[in-house]
């Protein structure tokens, strides 16, 4: 009973976050450009949308930011987190601090000035400009995600592998890397998803043709926003969800041999990092 | 280790390669910064081939955005499409090149009514590219009486049947108009007594829309909204039960136009792709396109009767009386915001 | 640990775009061009200190804390659930939770929109089954909505990120000396979970605060909170010294608030497992 309430849960919160993907798909397919309207099903947004020469290029723009930003930000995110982790309180304190403005300041003010330190550098706006601009908002982001991770680990497991004869960067791969990992992919793709819809800080950052498709669909505003972004929109999730498919059948291939062999191990009771439940 | 550096290096080379793709343009190029979906495709893409031109082409979502991204200086754009105050203020700011109109032959074709605009008098820096009225979106449905007056928005029979426009000038202009005063009046007392005809309104207000207004008419979520033509034309097509009026205390009348900036590195370049854009063939497709009122006779000429007779975009009479342009008012804009601040702060 | 060097490359680029955009915005806040120059005021402070400012502040604060709660309360139980046996397929289910933030926001919150409205799929729904209507559009009901929506994954993120790798064994010892399940919840794993939501409320209340693009879409421009007000300074007004002013109140305002929290975590963290 239990089971299933639980389960039911789960199911009503993705209903909830699903619900408006669901209308987006729909009105992909409506044949008239208002949203207020039904005119029927057609697929000639579809069509239209390859046509459409502004969006496909900002579509490339935002994946390839996206992607290089979040995965810069990741690693320099573990470093930071790591660093900062095993700092003294008020350097800490600082640290964590100064990293917190980015995610509470209003995008405008971080967007402006952004502009304006790269209008005083002289540095010409476009794509390495809003990449730097996307990898200070992300990298907060990745040590928020890492940090709970750092406190929840347990601090001898880094020393006693030192103890044993491992050098720092070995311990770091088998010891820190495997308990902080789900942090760094929560991370991760928390920054993959603030640099995918980032509009206001990519406005102020970008120029010379390189856009990203926040921006055109903010700019289509006024006059309306053409069911061609739904349609790339719809595009993209399936896209994500094959991906997601084809990456889980892949994978639990791989956990159900990892876990066979972790029972294994433990059975014969030799200590081995990565492996928790025995400590 | 190897794996990660090699990562880190491919990441940096890449990076590298994208920022630089930038620089090094071989063909001449103009930097075009426009509303978002406010031209043809294809007319700017025959512009390309007619005159080897590469066109960047920039989106932008307000006047306000724009001027924020200009003065920066991040971008040396070549041509802009802002609207008449804002025209009004860069050229206060000489931040535009004056135009030289013998690279724009197909001015010509511009209706002479909109040439020397009160924004630009002697018509040196901009060519008008669209322009409209401000008017009520009514639904014939939900409202059987004559709609010819900015009082109907005021009506207590239309209780949360309202919306009205999120934008302040806009908003405050209609409260202006409806006490028979200036929407650019500088008279402090006049805006206070706007600005109670307002908290008295709010109560009858569905919503303080921005672009969503034309969707929910359509889909008949109110009676009456304060709306532009251009979305008026869209609107009245999608629903037919919709109609568009223009008080008789007058309203609002707007602009966008081109202009070169300051700045800009092929100001030739820049003079040709207006002059493409005033070509009546091209400036017919945009019309047709964008749906908005074209300034280009040579177009309105060749337009389809559908749109040349709908007196929505079109309108009957003489559009420079029942209109007024918002001019500048930068140097008082404190003054609009303290009175906009009270209005949308107001509890009702 | 001496491993805090590996941060000084963060501290580097954190003082190239954090700390040398923060002193920009801090210079336009205490002074003004005036024909002499510039010059040093604090008029954009005070110009804050009016009711109606205060207000705004305050209905921003209020709204970012109700948003903050509800993903709280949703978000905690379903990380919890997802990282239970309940579920086998956890990393594709936590993917599935953040994948809807990847379309536009924009397309999102109108999607929300048409949800909402009064003719809308919602309510031609529930009318259908003969139940009353909702009309929360264009209130402060929709807005609270749609900021949970919106932030409701980077609550569960973190936490889940926690709650997936919790130490079966404390939990296991609990029950062996006789705890119940609420007792087991309340004394090991909320207490163990914090570090994981001290960052899911860092990461969903922040930028409650400041957002403004819901409020104006979902709440019919209604409802003025901060952010719109900070966004108009910049654009519309060309006020950048108050502009800049009010984002430094904010910046000190919730910096301080979240320093209050941190003693909390400091409290559990240091428990824990030694």
């Amino acid at each position: 009973m239990m089971k299933f309430l639980k389960k039911a849960y789960v199911y009503l919160i993705f209903i909830f976050l699903y619900a408006p993907i669901g209308i987006l798909i729909i009105y992909s397919f409506n044949d008239s450009r208002s949203r207020g309207a039904w005119g029927g099903f057609t697929l000639r947004w579809y069509s239209e949308l390859f046509k459409d020469r502004q969006i496909m290029n900002a579509l490339y723009y935002t994946l390839a930011i996206a992607v290089i930003a979040s995965i810069v930000a990741t690693i320099v995110g573990i470093a930071a987190a790591i660093g900062i982790f095993s700092m003294k309180k008020f350097k800490r304190e600082l640290m964590l601090n100064i990293n917190h403005l980015p995610i509470l300041n209003p995008d405008i003010v971080t967007g402006i000035a952004l502009m304006l330190l790269f209008a005083s550098v002289k540095l010409p706006l476009g794509f390495l400009s809003m990449l730097l601009a996307h990898i200070t908002f992300c990298i907060p982001y990745v040590i928020l995600s890492i940090m709970p991770k750092l406190k929840q680990m347990n601090k001898h497991l880094y020393e006693a592998a030192l103890d044993l004869g491992a050098t720092p960067f070995y311990a770091f791969k088998r010891v820190i890397m495997p308990e902080i990992m789900p942090g760094v992919i929560t991370g991760f793709l928390l920054a993959l998803t603030l640099s995918l819809d980032d509009f206001v800080i990519s406005f102020f950052t970008t120029g010379n043709g390189v856009t990203n498709l926040s921006i055109t669909v903010e700019s289509m505003a006024r006059r309306g926003i053409s069911p061609k972004l739904n349609a790339l929109s719809t595009l993209m999730f399936l896209a994500v969800l094959l991906l997601l498919i084809v990456v889980n059948i892949r994978t639990s291939k791989d956990a159900d041999e990892r876990r066979e062999k972790n029972e294994k191990i433990r059975q014969s009771g030799v200590f081995v990092s990565g492996s928790r439940d025995n400590i | 280790m190897k794996r990660y550096a090699k990562v880190v290096f491919l990441l940096a080379a890449l990076a590298i390669i994208f920022s630089l793709s930038g620089c090094g343009e071989a063909k001449p190029t103009i930097k075009v910064f426009n509303w978002g979906d406010y031209i043809d495709e294809s007319v700017y893409e025959a512009f390309e081939k007619e005159y080897g031109i590469k066109v960047i082409y920039e989106d932008f979502t307000s006047n306000e955005d724009m001027y924020a991204k200009l003065v920066s200086g991040g971008v040396d754009y070549d041509v802009l499409f802002p609207s008449d105050y804002m025209i009004e203020r860069l050229i206060k700011e000489d931040r535009l090149e004056k135009l030289n109109f013998d690279n724009i032959p197909n001015y010509k074709y511009i209706d002479e009514r909109f040439k020397d605009l009160p924004y630009d008098p002697e018509n040196e820096y901009s060519v008008p590219y669209f322009w409209g009225t401000l008017g009520i979106l009514y639904n014939t449905k939900m409202v059987d009486e004559p709609v010819d007056s900015w009082d109907i928005l005021w009506d207590q029979k239309y209780k949360k049947e309202i919306f009205m426009y999120a934008s302040q000038r806009d908003s405050l202009g209609v409260a202006l108009k409806k006490l028979g005063y200036s929407l650019n009046t500088r008279n402090e007392a006049e805006l206070e007594e706007a600005k109670q005809l307002l908290i008295e309104q709010k109560p009858l207000v569905l919503a303080y829309m921005g672009d969503d207004i034309k969707d929910k008419m359509i889909g008949e979520e109110a009676a009456l909204a304060l709306v532009y033509s251009g979305d008026a034309v869209y609107a009245t097509w999608e629903n037919e039960d919709l109609a568009y009026a223009i008080p008789k205390e007058g309203t609002n009348l707007w602009f966008d136009a081109m202009v070169i900036p300051k700045g800009s590195k092929n100001k030739e370049g820049a003079e040709k792709f207006i002059n493409w854009l005033c070509d009546p063939e091209n400036a017919l497709a945009n019309a047709e396109y964008v749906g908005y009122s074209t300034p280009n006779k040579g177009a309105f000429d060749l337009l389809d009767d559908k749109l040349k007779n709908d007196k929505t975009a079109y309108p009957d009479g003489d559009i420079m009386e029942m209109g007024e342009l918002f001019v500048d008012i930068s140097d008082v804009i404190g003054l609009y915001n303290r009175i906009w601040d009270e209005v949308m702060t107001a509890r009702d | 640990m001496k491993k805090q060097w590996i941060a000084y490359p963060y501290a580097v680029w954190m003082t190239i775009f954090i700390i040398v955009p923060l002193f920009l915005i801090l210079f336009f806040s205490i002074t003004e061009s005036t024909e002499a120059g510039i010059s040093f005021t604090t008029k954009h402070f005070k110009k804050f200190v009016d009711p109606i400012y205060i207000d705004v502040l305050v209905r921003s604060v209020l709204l970012a804390l109700y948003a903050t709660i509800i993903c709280l309360l949703l978000g905690y139980p379903f990380a919890l659930i997802l990282a239970s046996k309940t579920f086998k397929r956890k990393s594709v289910l936590l993917m599935l939770t953040v994948v809807p933030m990847w379309m536009n926001f924009l397309l999102r919150t109108y999607s929300w929109m048409t949800l909402l409205e009064k003719n809308g799929p919602l309510n031609s729904i529930l009318s259908a089954l003969s139940l009353p209507t909702i009309n929360i559009l264009y209130t402060e009901t929709a807005v609270v909505l749609g900021m949970v929506y919106n932030f409701l994954p980077f609550m569960i993120l973190p936490i889940y990120s926690v709650v997936s790798r919790l130490d079966k064994s404390l939990i296991e010892a609990a029950q062996d000396l006789g705890c119940n399940d609420v007792k087991v919840f309340k004394r090991v794993t909320l207490p163990l979970s914090l570090p994981g939501v001290i960052s899911g409320i860092t990461m969903v209340f922040m930028p409650a605060v400041t957002t403004f693009v819901i409020s104006r879409l979902l709440g019919g421009a209604q409802f003025m909170l901060i952010g719109n007000l900070i966004e108009r300074q910049f654009l519309s007004s060309g006020d950048w010294g108050f502009g800049s002013a009010l984002s430094i109140i904010l910046m000190l305002l919730i910096l301080l608030s979240m320093g209050v929290m941190s003693k909390y975590d400091r409290e559990y963290g240091e428990g824990g497992l030694l």
